[in-house]
């Protein structure tokens, strides 16, 4: 038993580490420095860079442009550039629908997506959640009725990350209504979102910030061909989907970047006529960050190192123990950082207060994206099942109850 | 990163789950708990035929050359059974010390005795009003004909009432909280001036109050250089709350699958308990700590022989922490879960759960090593 990295992995991850500070675009760089979500160009500019060098599609087999890596690696890698922090994958291409492709999809389907989702020629969204079907997926109902060689699409998504950037989206169906057990009355299509009859319609969330969107579909004409896996088996697609490797899903390396964020900050602010760095109470809860961030990164090592060695192809429940204690531990670090800015926490024109001053205030534009993260972070523990969800599957999978 | 176990280190598991699943039920413990000394001599007669006393001794020694990933499964299963006799207090800490600071004629008089069963031994260093401060040591050693003369106090001595030979710290010079000027003397159980006041703690376990009045000391049994110990007692220590932190895994194992078990079969308005997702969630919260708490119990293992003092100090804080905090919480809902029947002296989650409030409070508290840790921030 030994905790440590390896000799190999720990060159990987120098090497890792190397790439990120010299290929970064220092703009992206600072934006994100400063606590602000990449905007579209980030995100993809920075992919792009990464799949040159052979990173982006993850755990993708090789011949699909994958790097060949174990997963430990990928482990690595997906900390290290959270932590940079750079803009991350986007995961919709490359963890979701990728993996599903390799799987299930033809090969045309494979020929035509996969390079184009690893270098971000398409961005993909994911249209699985309906305003009746959140948690209960599976009551969805947007409708896909067979005319000829197409489809027609009717229906609504809702909570649709991105869809206002997608070129693309990969949408779960009901084409069988009369299905015995809903789950087999279920397809999964992939929709060009320029198709006629799609309109997108923005949701702001409580950061202020547009993230989220409903998507409407009226008489949407997708081609048969743009179906994966059989009709009606689509819920076998999801559930690999869901279920599919969830390394990075503790988002260890985001919360290490906000804790080294409120930090940063308490060494410029001042608390009872010293700096908050140096207050009892704050270090008392970085410290305790800090034991819960060790403890979660040797649980996801001992997850990985266990899914390495798995054969049966299915994941491991205790991925949901990431889930659960990894969304817990971000929002309670992105809390730090907005207790961290104290009054500078409330105003959300930091930046413009700043410019009527006429002096850059990096530490005020910094707290304002600090607030934002606190906001939209407490999505984390509602999105890709919520974290009661988890606690169920961890009641029904590991203890059999 | 590697978390397989070897051949021997599975075959080494195995033997004590075995011998404690066959001899170590919670009716056996309860007789064990009402002998004289606390424990169970046959037991301990068990352990050394299976060279459990052993394990991290050198083949010289009559050991099995085990390192702290031995220890700690001997004392996952020991947590697991709620094992009452003095491992930790003689073949944890006290050998810890024999081995890293005895010499050679100290250790073979004494780990091969430890190995076979004849010797017990206690680290006597805790004083009452030193809280968890390791260098808070008041108790003196001064030079006298020959050897050394011991004065003072210890307390809640880990199996001290039963040790042979006790591992005792005193200063020999310097100011109370000063770590240097400490050293580790070796003092037999009969020594003249030496009084011990032995007890029960709330788990069961037995402890010590020591009382030393111009206890004599010969130099031969003095434990490396005198006035230099405190980093020696650093890592007993630190060993400690390795072992402890695997016995706390065994223990929170224990109670989750009584409490699993209870949840399944206990019914109330007609259907049983577990089939209320309330019920269902905090099991499942439970599980997540115990595994949080099993990754730090790891984490301490590794960290045993760091060779880097302050990054070894600091990854044992934040298991002791971690584990801890995982130890209360997985208790204290193992006795909500149960009601009544877990209040009982009678069932054995109470027992767990005094094992594990003891455990978090041995060798620094949750606020202790949070208050080490928090120094550190920077």
């Amino acid at each position: 038993m030994d905790l440590r990295f390896t000799p190999d992995e720990l060159a990987f991850r120098d090497e890792v580490r190397a790439f990120i500070r010299d290929n970064l675009p220092a703009d992206t760089r600072e934006r994100m420095r400063l606590g602000y979500s990449p905007r579209k160009q980030d995100v993809v500019g920075w992919q792009r860079i990464l799949n040159k060098r052979g990173w982006a599609a993850l755990s993708w087999p090789k011949e699909w442009g994958g790097p060949g890596w174990t997963a430990v690696q990928r482990m690595i890698f997906i900390e290290e550039n959270q932590a940079a922090p750079a803009p991350e994958l986007l995961s919709f291409n490359i963890t979701m629908l990728g993996p599903v492709l390799v799987q299930f999809g033809t090969e045309e389907q494979k020929r035509r997506f996969l390079p184009r989702a690893a270098n971000l020629d398409d961005w993909w969204c994911q249209g699985f959640s309906e305003p009746g079907a959140g948690s209960d997926l599976a009551a969805l109902k947007t409708a896909a009725k067979r005319v000829g060689d197409h489809y027609v699409v009717n229906g609504s998504k809702i909570w649709t990350s991105t869809a206002h950037n997608a070129d693309w989206c990969f949408v779960l169906v009901r084409t069988n209504p009369a299905a015995a057990k809903r789950q087999e009355g279920i397809s999964f299509l992939l929709v060009d979102m320029k198709t006629p009859g799609i309109t997108v319609r923005p949701i702001i969330s409580i950061d202020g910030a547009h993230h989220l969107n409903e998507v409407f579909f009226d008489d949407v004409k997708v081609p048969v061909e743009m179906r994966v896996h059989e009709e009606n088996r689509g819920w076998d697609v999801a559930k690999f989907l869901l279920g599919n490797e969830r390394t990075g899903i503790a988002r260890l390396g985001k919360s290490r970047e906000r804790v080294a964020a409120a930090k940063e900050a308490a060494r410029q602010v001042r608390f009872n006529g010293k700096p908050l760095i140096e207050d009892a109470a704050f270090r008392q809860r970085v410290a305790q960050m800090e034991v819960d961030m060790k403890a979660l990164q040797i649980t996801q090592y001992r997850v990985v190192s266990a899914g390495a060695r798995k054969t049966d192809g299915r994941p491991d429940p205790l991925s949901s123990v990431l889930k659960v204690k990894g969304t817990e531990l971000l929002q309670s670090t992105t809390e730090l950082a907005m207790d961290a800015a104290g009054p500078m926490a409330m105003p959300i024109w930091a930046q413009e207060l700043a410019e009527l001053a006429n002096e850059p205030d990096l530490l005020s534009e910094a707290a304002e994206q600090a607030t934002g993260s606190y906001l939209f972070l407490r999505a984390a523990s509602i999105y890709g099942g919520t974290n009661e969800i988890q606690k169920n599957i961890l009641s029904k999978a590991v203890l059999r109850l | 990163m590697d978390f397989d176990l070897s051949e021997d280190q599975r075959l080494l598991a195995d033997s004590v789950t075995r011998l404690l699943a066959d001899r170590y039920g919670f009716e056996a413990r309860k007789g064990f708990l009402k002998q004289p000394v606390g424990w169970s001599a046959e037991m301990w007669a068990r352990y050394a035929e299976l060279g459990l006393l052993g394990v991290p001794f050198a083949e010289e020694h009559g050991g099995f050359s085990g390192g702290p990933v031995e220890v700690m499964l001997v004392m996952q299963e020991f947590g697991r059974a709620l094992a009452l006799e003095p491992y930790l207090a003689t073949v944890v800490l006290g050998g810890t010390a024999l081995r890293l600071a005895g010499s050679a004629a100290q250790q073979a008089a004494i780990l091969p005795a430890v190995a076979e069963g004849r010797l017990k031994l206690a680290f006597a260093h805790g004083e009452r009003d030193a809280r968890y401060d390791l260098s808070d040591v008041q108790t003196t050693a001064k030079r006298a004909d020959g050897g050394w003369v011991l004065d003072g106090a210890k307390s809640v001595v880990l199996h001290g009432d039963s040790a042979d030979r006790l591992v005792v710290s005193a200063r020999i010079r310097g100011t109370r909280e000063d770590p240097d000027g400490i050293g580790l003397f070796l003092v037999d159980a009969h020594a003249d001036g030496l009084a011990r006041r032995g007890y029960a703690m709330r788990d069961g376990t037995r402890a010590a109050e020591l009382s030393l009045t111009d206890v004599a000391v010969v130099d031969s049994d003095v434990l490396g250089d005198p006035g230099s110990a405190f980093s020696v007692i650093e890592r007993v220590v630190e060993a400690g709350i390795a072992a402890m932190g695997a016995e706390a895994v065994g223990a929170m194992e224990a109670m989750q699958s009584l409490t699993l078990e209870y949840s399944r079969t206990r019914e109330q308005f007609g259907k049983p308990i577990g089939t209320n997702q309330v019920v269902q969630h905090r099991l499942s919260e439970m599980l997540m700590a115990l595994e949080q708490g099993r990754s730090m119990a790891m984490l301490a293992t590794i960290s045993v022989e760091e060779p880097d003092p302050a990054e070894r100090a600091r990854s044992i804080s934040m298991a002791k922490v971690g584990y801890g905090q995982a130890a209360r919480f997985v208790s204290q809902q193992a006795i909500q879960l149960h009601g009544g029947i877990g209040m009982t002296e009678e069932y054995a989650v109470g027992h767990y759960f005094r094992r594990a409030m003891v455990i978090e409070h041995t060798f620094g508290d949750t606020a202790h090593h949070l208050a080490r840790l928090a120094a550190q921030v920077q």
